[in-house]
């Protein structure tokens, strides 16, 4: 899971991708700063992160200048582990500050192709006539959760924003109607948010590995004390 | 032949003319405001036309919409975040219910992703009973398809046709997998199970039924003058525009886009050792989209028979942990399933459970260029052209 620099070619494995390598050169060569960081894996994908300002501009070169014309999808990344813990069965309301909490390693490590910050969008295009897709990613500084919008450039984008919008809080520049997608107008919290609680699970608590009611004639009532 | 075709095409691009213009005019009135009262219909969510609960605001002056609003989140289930919590197994039980006609074509992506971070390949036998399932729950899907695109235009014969045909499949299905909605018998390295006996001469006796029943659609619905005349060159979606929203499927073949995930990027599956066409048609209208789907599901007829002729033999599953914990990493896999192309970026984080997982659902795009298209078309269009981009609801919602 080494993200390795787009001008560095020391990658250990002989498998190299010309096709894809190019891809990166080019976006290098036109966003120049804007490429923050990208990785290859040879012969199955390409990952791109772009800063801030230049995420649309990556976009309009993809499409226009790369023949990335197909809209894959849009999405949100939280890279802060969830303070609740993520194991099957936690049935305790863990809450921050206390000395359950406490436990929960909450250091933020982002995936491939490195991140600076909590929060990333991530997108991918497609080029359907070389069978490419690239996955960008951008960061998004804490105290500014804001991005450019696609949708200018890619249409499709537009209800995958609505959705970024409604389960992250994340908030598109020049988005034409940022509204609730899939949850009530005047719903509360951003549930994809990692620390925004599984509430099914606080109301009903996971019961865990149940033992299946027994069949009648299977087994006596008198030493029933076992099942416990 | 020939000749025909062309005389359709011309008088096509007319019709495709005319709805431009009308769009053109319907938009002029929005922006004009002349004082002409519109009204705002409701469409759903309880519709039969809408397979679910979809709901449409359409905002219509006389006969004619202006602008249309999808509502959707009747039926949201939150699988991205409940698989935040689910182990990678448990996982599969959840996405089986995203597309619920089609329901085994949805864990093969998800598996395949799973695969691709563990660095796991599934064993030859497994990835060719892996393709056979996967093109059967197309069949299963899209025939649901073909019988309603005629009950959208007012046949109802023809979705009692698909009912008693689709039953077929899904019997097959159910020999193997036990379970006819909801399969979840795809593993991450291989599959549960081995095939049953006998299944494969019952497979090559329901397949040759199956393109019985096409024949059948095709005499139905597909040559009757009705249904050609609610569907050509009503709902036009040109090549560039479909890209752009990223339909997929026979949404964007039947613009013309010649591309198949199966052919171009395959993964995991064995599509290409048979001999297959991806069809295309270059009108992009409704009845482009439901002739797409009809010879698509005589394709995969086609390609299962080829399919079942040469099983290879062997274990069915690799060498897998018996607790599967798969290594950090990202890894984005899409199939072309019977919606159109469906992915899973996975991101893991070295643990049982995913860290997260992003589902790409195929309906969810289709279903997003509908404010573009249905601006301008008639009240009744509405109907026919949801029904042509074919959803289900599981997959818009997830």
């Amino acid at each position: 899971m080494s993200s390795t620099d787009a001008s560095t070619e020391q990658d250990a494995s002989p498998a190299t991708d010309a096709a894809r390598d190019e891809i990166v050169a080019r976006f290098a060569a036109h966003l120049g700063d804007g490429l923050l960081e990208s990785h290859v894996v040879p012969d199955v994908d390409i990952w791109l992160r772009v800063s801030r300002e230049s995420w649309r501009e990556a976009a309009e070169f993809a499409k226009n200048g790369l023949g990335f014309a197909y809209f894959s999808f849009l999405g949100g990344i939280d890279w802060m582990p969830s303070p609740f813990g993520r194991e099957m069965d936690s049935q305790i309301d863990i809450t921050l500050g206390n000395d359950e909490a406490s436990k929960i390693d909450q250091t933020i490590e982002q995936g491939i192709a490195g991140g600076e910050t909590r929060f990333q969008v991530f997108a991918r295009v497609n080029d359907i006539v070389n069978g490419l897709g690239i996955t960008l990613k951008v960061d998004l500084a804490d105290d500014d959760l804001s991005v450019d919008s696609w949708v200018s450039v890619y249409p499709g984008a537009n209800w995958h924003e609505r959705e970024a919008w409604e389960m992250y809080g994340f908030s598109f520049n020049d988005h034409p109607g940022l509204r609730a997608l899939y949850l009530p107008s005047d719903f509360e919290g951003h549930p994809l948010r990692k620390d925004y609680p599984l509430l099914a699970r606080r109301m009903k608590p996971w019961p865990g590995i149940v033992d299946v009611e027994q069949m009648p004639g299977e087994g006596d009532d008198e030493d029933g004390a076992s099942s416990d | 032949m020939r000749m025909e075709r062309a005389v359709t095409e011309a008088a096509l691009s007319n019709r495709a003319q005319l709805s431009y213009i009308a769009a053109q005019a319907a938009d002029a009135r929005v922006n004009v405001e002349l004082e002409t009262e519109g009204m705002t219909l409701n469409i759903g969510p309880q519709h039969p036309a809408t397979h679910g609960t979809l709901r449409i605001i359409a905002k219509l002056d006389g006969e004619q919409v202006v602008a249309v609003d999808p509502v959707m989140g009747y039926m949201h289930r939150g699988y991205e975040k409940l698989a935040e919590v689910r182990t990678y197994p448990q996982v599969t039980t959840l996405i089986n219910r995203i597309d619920w006609v089609g329901s085994f074509a949805n864990e093969v992506p998800f598996i395949l992703a799973a695969e691709r971070l563990m660095e796991v390949e599934a064993p030859p036998r497994a990835q060719w009973i892996r393709t056979i399932l996967f093109e059967m729950s197309r069949i299963a899907n899209i025939t649901l398809f073909l019988g309603d695109m005629g009950l959208q235009v007012g046949a109802v014969t023809p979705a009692f046709f698909a009912f008693r045909d689709r039953e077929h499949v899904l019997n097959l299905i159910e020999a193997v997998t036990g379970g006819r909605f909801h399969p979840n018998f795809d593993r991450i390295g291989g599959l549960k199970d081995d095939l049953p006996a006998g299944w494969i001469t019952e497979t090559r006796r329901v397949m040759k039924k199956m393109r019985q029943y096409c024949d059948e659609i095709e005499t139905l619905v597909e040559g009757n003058e009705i249904f050609q005349a609610r569907t050509r060159g009503i709902g036009v979606i040109p090549a560039h525009i479909g890209l752009s929203y990223g339909l997929s499927g026979a949404n964007i073949r039947g613009s013309g886009v010649d591309w198949d995930v199966r052919r171009d990027s395959p993964c995991g599956m064995v599509h290409n050792e048979t001999d297959w066409k991806v069809w295309t048609h270059p009108d992009g209208d409704s009845f482009a989209r439901f002739w797409v789907r009809l010879q698509e599901t005589r394709e995969s007829t086609r390609i299962i028979d080829q399919l079942i002729d040469n099983i290879p033999s062997g274990p069915i599953m690799a060498k897998v942990p018996r607790i599967i914990k798969v290594p950090a990493g990202e890894a984005y896999v899409e199939t072309e399933n019977p919606l159109g192309v469906m992915g899973y970026y996975v991101i893991s984080k070295g643990e049982l459970v995913p860290y997260r997982v992003k589902i790409r659902s195929a309906s969810f795009n289709n279903i997003s260029i509908t404010p573009w298209l249905l601006k301008g078309v008639y009240v009744p269009d509405i109907i026919t052209i949801l029904g042509s981009l074919y959803f289900i609801l599981g997959d818009i919602d997830r």
